[in-house]
């Protein structure tokens, strides 16, 4: 409404660079899907998806970073904008570096564990929508802000929950040996990760918020 | 010689540039949210501006509290203004020029014996009391304001930072203007009686007139202070008195700027007198107490936890000691100049004290019977006239005051040539022409008398019954008696 061209366009990419981060952990739970449904050939392609959004995400947030020196806009909260900006960039790396190791260790994912895993890919990438929204929200409404956050946690706090039990379903599971064990808790501590780092964002904004808004 | 003169003017706009302008500009470059060279253009131009169109509101105060009529008594004034000024700065503390020159002339009416028009200071005293705190009232406001806008308004931070760029540019530009429009009576002020400036003719409809020459030069002189300096003193007052926000920076600065238009806008004062609310006198104010006035009410705004009484303490005492050491210094530096440099700090004025005086000052509803006691007598300076006055027990400054206008000896003879030659029909009535060459020939000691003549044969001459509907109608009369006088006073 009030800005130039140049303040428009920046408007607009950091709203792609969001927009990015929610389909890189959209596709990453669909490569999940795929993954326990067996569908390789949709995996391998979500893959190179998650890839092409992640490496685009990584090249507009440094556009983003280096207009707003350049042009010393935002003095006041350039730090925490480009702070943010680099904590939500890290989610999605978080998010490809997972669906990769599924493709290159093949974790055995018995049937019994399967929709567990998928509520928790769900829940975890739940929390990171939620966490881009109270983001967004950051650049033009406070109330928004509060209320995403607030959903954000609830889900990180349900994805703590489901790994919890998932773990304690691997474990007690009598057909697997230790490895297995092992490597499954490794793929279901990644999971929960990327609902933490969601996590670590909201308190950045929290505080943020505060900053800004009083 | 002039020109040297008129430096200690040009010292003190350019110091006037240096600090006060950077109050209003400064926190929008200490906050990165203009750049300094621009934000030292806009204001540069708004300043010039703002001296040239609107200067003459608050000239008049400054000119009437000390009438300093040598040109080297004016170059001690300012001289004693900006030495006080440069030396409270040294010591840190964000200093006032406004208290500074007020001093100064104080100064200069204590050594030369002349009266102090009470009203006039009185006028100055309130606006130094009511200056910072209106100013701290609007930027109060106006951060809660801004602040719940943001909060609501759902407008992206990104915008709001170009819109905060556009309002410093906008308040830049305003406030510039009204420090100009306001400050520059300070500056050049005590230098309209004995300004080296004549009227130049360019078109036949079109003068630049002695007052804007030398009101461009102050406002040039000022404008020269904020592109050589100001960016020194920018850091200072951007981060010493308070850490501001660009919001709360923005807030302060609009605070400042209304502040500085309110103390100075004739077109305001008149359109608040023609709604009967009770007008702000025109007076020049302090920006840096504006400033200060404006970040207290920031700080109140954000809870008053942030407020450093400690520093304000300082400041205070600032406020203080400015007028005072201004004073003492304007005598000094009198002092020296009349007596080692034999340097003519004031003209001497004749005093006559006579049946016609003393009947106006009764007509004044004066108590003339220890005035009485001198009549007949002429006095051929200011002191001696005091002496006298304070023999036959008359101590009251206002008396004294009016006293000295009244007996004030000066000889004018009105000339109905040079009337028609000199009175501007687009300024004067037909009726105001005639009945100044109505009396040709007859001449008079007194100011008053001529107003009495005057008003006595024509309508236009007569001032009206004195209220705040009335108060321009009669200020303009009287601006046109100024000029009566100076025309056909003999040298």
């Amino acid at each position: 409404m009030f800005a130039s061209k140049k303040t428009k366009k920046l408007e607009t990419q950091i709203d792609e660079f969001l927009d990015k981060i929610l389909s890189g952990s959209l596709q990453f739970k669909q490569g999940v899907k795929y993954y326990i449904e067996n569908l390789n050939d949709m995996f391998e392609k979500t893959l190179t998806e998650i890839s092409t959004t992640e490496e685009s995400a990584d090249n507009l947030r440094r556009t983003i970073e280096t207009k707003l020196y350049l042009h010393t806009l935002i003095p006041e909260y350039r730090g925490d904008v480009l702070g943010l900006l680099e904590s939500v960039d890290k989610v999605l790396n978080k998010s490809k570096e997972t669906i990769f190791q599924y493709s290159v260790e093949k974790p055995n994912i018995l049937p019994e564990f399967a929709s567990l895993f998928l509520e928790l890919t769900n829940t975890s990438v739940t929390s990171v929508e939620y966490m881009v929204y109270a983001v967004r929200a950051y650049f033009s409404d406070y109330q928004k802000v509060r209320d995403n956050i607030n959903k954000s946690v609830f889900y990180e706090k349900e994805a703590d929950v489901l790994a919890d039990k998932l773990k304690r379903n691997i474990f007690a599971n009598t057909n697997l040996g230790l490895a297995e064990k092992i490597h499954l808790r490794y793929f279901t501590y990644h999971i929960e990760q990327i609902a933490d780092s969601a996590e670590d964002v909201c308190d950045r904004l929290s505080i943020a918020v505060i900053k800004r808004f009083g | 010689m002039i020109w040297i003169f008129l430096s200690s003017g040009m010292f003190l706009g350019w110091s006037l540039g240096a600090n006060d302008a950077a109050n209003v500009f400064g926190t929008a470059v200490s906050t990165k949210m203009l750049r300094f060279r621009s934000a030292a253009i806009i204001t540069s131009i708004f300043l010039i501006l703002g001296a040239m169109i609107s200067g003459a509101g608050t000239t008049h105060t400054i000119g009437v509290l000390g009438d300093v009529n040598a040109i080297a008594g004016s170059f001690s004034v300012s001289l004693a203004a900006a030495i006080s000024v440069f030396l409270l700065i040294k010591r840190g503390l964000p200093v006032s020029v406004s208290q500074a020159i007020v001093g100064a002339i104080l100064g200069w009416n204590l050594f030369t014996s002349s009266p102090t028009d009470i009203n006039s200071l009185i006028l100055i005293l309130f606006s130094w009391v009511f200056n910072p705190l209106i100013a701290g009232a609007l930027s109060f406001v106006l951060y809660l304001l801004f602040n719940r806008i943001i909060k609501f308004s759902k407008i992206h931070l990104l915008e709001i930072d170009a819109l905060t760029r556009y309002g410093f540019i906008l308040a830049a530009a305003f406030g510039a203007y009204s420090l100009g429009a306001n400050n520059i009576a300070k500056v050049v002020g005590v230098f309209i009686t004995s300004s080296p400036f004549r009227d130049i003719q360019v078109y036949e409809n079109f003068k630049i007139t002695a007052l804007q020459q030398l009101f461009f030069t102050g406002a040039l002189s000022m404008a020269a202070g904020i592109i050589s300096y100001s960016r020194k003193t920018i850091d200072t007052i951007g981060s010493k008195i308070f850490k501001l926000t660009p919001i709360s920076a923005l807030a302060s600065v609009f605070a400042v700027s209304v502040t500085l238009f309110v103390f100075s806008s004739q077109t305001l004062h008149k359109f608040l007198l023609t709604l009967h609310i009770p007008a702000i006198p025109l007076v020049p104010i302090s920006v840096t107490q504006a400033m200060v006035g404006a970040v207290i009410g920031i700080a109140l705004a954000k809870g008053g936890s942030y407020l450093n009484y400690k520093i304000i303490g300082k400041i205070s005492l600032g406020w203080l000691i400015t007028p005072v050491s201004s004073a003492l210094i304007s005598l000094l530096l009198l002092f020296v100049m009349q007596n080692v440099f034999q340097q003519k700090v004031f003209e001497k004025i004749s005093f006559e004290v006579n049946e016609q005086v003393i009947n106006y000052l009764q007509s004044g509803n004066l108590n003339t019977t220890k005035i009485n006691h001198l009549n007949g007598i002429t006095y051929d300076n200011q002191s001696s006239f005091r002496q006298a006055l304070d023999y036959v027990g008359i101590s009251s400054e206002e008396t004294i005051f009016r006293i000295f206008q009244a007996a004030k000896i000066e000889y004018f003879r009105l000339d109905s040539n040079y009337a028609k030659e000199k009175l501007n029909p687009n300024e004067f009535t037909q009726g105001e022409i005639e009945a100044v060459k109505f009396l040709h020939n007859e001449s008079f000691k007194h100011r008053w008398q001529i107003v009495e003549k005057l008003s006595l044969i024509s309508e236009d001459w007569r001032f009206l019954t004195p209220n705040p509907q009335n108060l321009y109608y009669n200020k303009r009369l009287e601006e046109k008696y100024e000029i009566i006088f100076s025309i056909f006073k003999l040298r």
